[in-house]
């Protein structure tokens, strides 16, 4: 048998401590805050699950979860298939190509909380473009920082505003790596535009669909900047998400141990349903 | 089923073609007839694929008519012209099982699901992929999923044309003579008229009953096989047909006979060509007999290729480059021998055309 090569491992090694540094310490931290009460002075007495049980059991998380969950909901539901309709609908060659291109990629490149801040003057009831032609204009009652349901239709447009360009990007190069022999095919097949779609478009945009839903759900499941700059949380906690009730535990009420529980529950959750998603998507990959 | 004509065909991919250069078919008058297997061969780029696309409706043709019997479909989209076609890399529909993929085109036309079954049943048959009907089309060998494109285009009964784009591009070679006798037997089964692209002349000649030969978006000859390699009407036919292709000597014609290097040739029977100039002699390297004694043209020979069943000499006379295809003994590189062309197959060319006829003959 052939022996065994451990210096092997010296390769992997770099990629080990960058890891420990960068995740796997810090987190450790974290589950370390999660088990014990602090009270200052760098003293921790041992606390067990119960910070767990008592974020699991809150009113205050349910609600925000529930928040959570309803707006990645949204956000899902609306960028998904208006980044496919975008990009079918986007020239595949000519002039006009990398005016899109770089026309949908603009939004992305904003950083977030300039992302926040504009939408915040944009919608400003007295002097936003958009605030004062709703109230002004057309007299139509629109303010976000007072009615909780114009608040949540600015964070959702908002983020689809912002994000709906990356699942366009990933649908259009799904999409333009399909080979004309394909469309040649399915012309003399008789196949209605609707077919087309069904069974060739859709199929081959599958893969990159399979990771723009992840991206997108993930990265809008722990959202926090862009709705915190826009709304704080607010009016009352209605645009309260997850994040922002998590930052206002841990940095507001310093709240270290029920902070890094929800944390942990936070992540697992993320995990947990991205890993759903996952599986479901791609489970019948395999199948003969 | 139909008889395709068409008619003063021209096709340019620029809006506005000036010369004949702009123009990827230059001019094209041909009938399908129907039920026949054709092969349509030429070099990549001369405009075969092009064609197909303007048979077929992919392509609008910029001047002339396509003809399905005395019906005018140039301006039909492909689906209402019934044809099938099936290109270079298998077309198949991934998420879809092979049954339903067969079933794709007849479904699209909305027939009895009793009828499609019946038919998809007996293309399956046919193609002997009946036990992978239930498997996803996605999980087969590049082979097989062609052979399920060829299937959908089958699959009608009533097809005007079935085309093929250079089919076997992606198949292994083993199995490419497999398939190829598969599409032959096809043919022979479902009698449709086939029309079958490729570059490959053994694929067009063991294919076709007639091979259309093409060059710059010209046709060059229509024949079958054996006229192809007997009697290339272009000197593009005779290089472009045959391993090694024909041997094209410089030669004067004076007084209707040919001289190459100053010898006589003596050609296969009168020339064509009216007075005197410059000419081209075609000979067949089959016909080239290489002796060391006898009479003929004197040349030495500059190598030997041994191909298995038979060897390649390739000698020099008159700075000019001849090949012969030889059996069993052959010459060393560097020995002096004598070449013979033999008298039946030895033609003129004026201007790449064919310019001798046979004693007695037509041209």
């Amino acid at each position: 048998m052939k022996k065994l090569n451990q210096r092997a491992w010296l390769f992997v090694t770099p990629v080990l401590l960058l890891v420990a540094f960068n995740a796997l310490i810090p987190m450790m931290t974290v589950v370390n805050y999660s088990v014990q009460e602090t009270f200052g002075d760098n003293l921790f007495f041992w606390q067990g699950i119960d910070w767990f049980e008592q974020v699991l059991t809150s009113e205050r998380f349910h609600k925000a979860l529930g928040r959570q969950f309803l707006f990645t909901f949204l956000i899902l539901i609306i960028e998904v298939p208006l980044g496919v309709a975008i990009a079918l609908a986007m020239p595949r060659q000519g002039f006009w190509v990398p005016f899109c291109l770089v026309t949908m990629a603009l939004p992305m490149l904003i950083p977030w909380n300039v992302v926040g801040a504009m939408w915040n003057i944009f919608t400003l009831p007295d002097i936003g473009l958009l605030g004062y032609f709703m109230n002004h204009t057309l007299g139509i009652s629109y303010d976000m920082t007072q009615n909780p349901l114009a608040a949540w239709v600015t964070i959702v447009i908002m983020d689809v505003w912002h994000w709906t360009s990356l699942v366009v990007l990933l649908a259009y190069a799904g999409l333009v790596s399909i080979p004309n022999a394909y469309y040649q095919a399915a012309e003399i097949d008789g196949a209605s535009n609707w077919a087309v779609f069904r069974y060739i478009q859709l199929p081959k945009m599958k893969t990159v669909l399979t990771i723009a839903i992840l991206l997108r759900f993930m990265d809008s499941f722990n959202i926090y900047t862009e709705p915190f700059v826009l709304t704080g949380g607010g009016p009352g906690n209605s645009t309260t998400l997850l994040s922002i009730d998590l930052v206002k535990i841990a940095l507001g009420q310093f709240d270290l141990g029920p902070a890094a529980a929800m944390s942990l529950i936070y992540f697992a959750i993320t995990l947990l349903a991205s890993w759903l998603f996952y599986t479901l998507m791609t489970m019948n990959d395999n199948k003969s | 089923m139909a008889q395709i004509t068409l008619s003063n065909l021209r096709h340019s991919y620029r809006p506005d073609p000036a010369g004949d250069d702009d123009y990827a078919l230059k001019k094209i008058d041909l009938t399908w007839e129907d039920g026949g297997a054709y092969a349509l061969l030429g070099p990549s780029g001369c405009g075969k694929s092009t064609l197909l696309n303007i048979i077929s409706g992919l392509l609008v043709p910029s001047e002339g008519k396509i003809l399905f019997d005395d019906r005018d479909v140039t301006a039909l989209p492909p689906a209402k012209r019934n044809i099938a076609q099936v290109f270079q890399f298998p077309v198949i529909y991934d998420t879809m099982t092979v049954y339903d993929n067969l079933a794709f085109p007849l479904r699209n036309r909305g027939r009895d699901e009793a009828i499609v079954k019946q038919r998809v049943t007996a293309i399956a048959e046919m193609l002997e992929v009946t036990g992978m009907l239930s498997t996803r089309a996605s999980n087969l060998s590049p082979d097989n999923k062609q052979k399920i494109s060829m299937g959908r285009g089958l699959v009608r009964e009533d097809v005007n044309v079935v085309m093929f784009d250079e089919p076997l591009t992606v198949i292994d070679p083993h199995l490419k003579w497999k398939l190829r006798s598969k599409l032959k037997e096809l043919h022979q089964r479902v009698r449709a008229t086939m029309i079958y692209v490729t570059h490959d002349q053994t694929e067009a000649l063991t294919f076709a009953d007639q091979v259309v030969v093409m060059q710059d978006g010209e046709i060059v000859q229509i024949g079958t096989p054996v006229d192809l390699f007997e009697r290339p009407a272009h000197t593009f036919v005779g290089h472009f047909i045959g391993s090694p292709g024909m041997n094209v000597l410089p030669c004067d014609v004076r007084g209707g006979a040919a001289f190459f290097g100053g010898e006589q040739i003596t050609l296969e029977g009168p020339s064509g060509i009216s007075g005197d100039g410059k000419a081209e002699v075609g000979i067949r390297p089959e016909f080239v007999s290489v002796s060391r004694t006898g009479g003929g043209i004197a040349a030495h020979v500059r190598k030997v290729a041994d191909i298995g069943r038979h060897k390649v000499v390739e000698a020099i006379a008159h700075d000019s480059r001849i090949h012969a295809i030889l059996d069993g003994e052959a010459p060393n590189a560097g020995d002096a021998v004598m070449l013979d062309f033999k008298q039946s197959q030895t033609r003129l060319y004026k201007d790449g055309w064919l310019a001798s006829r046979p004693e007695g003959g037509a041209l």
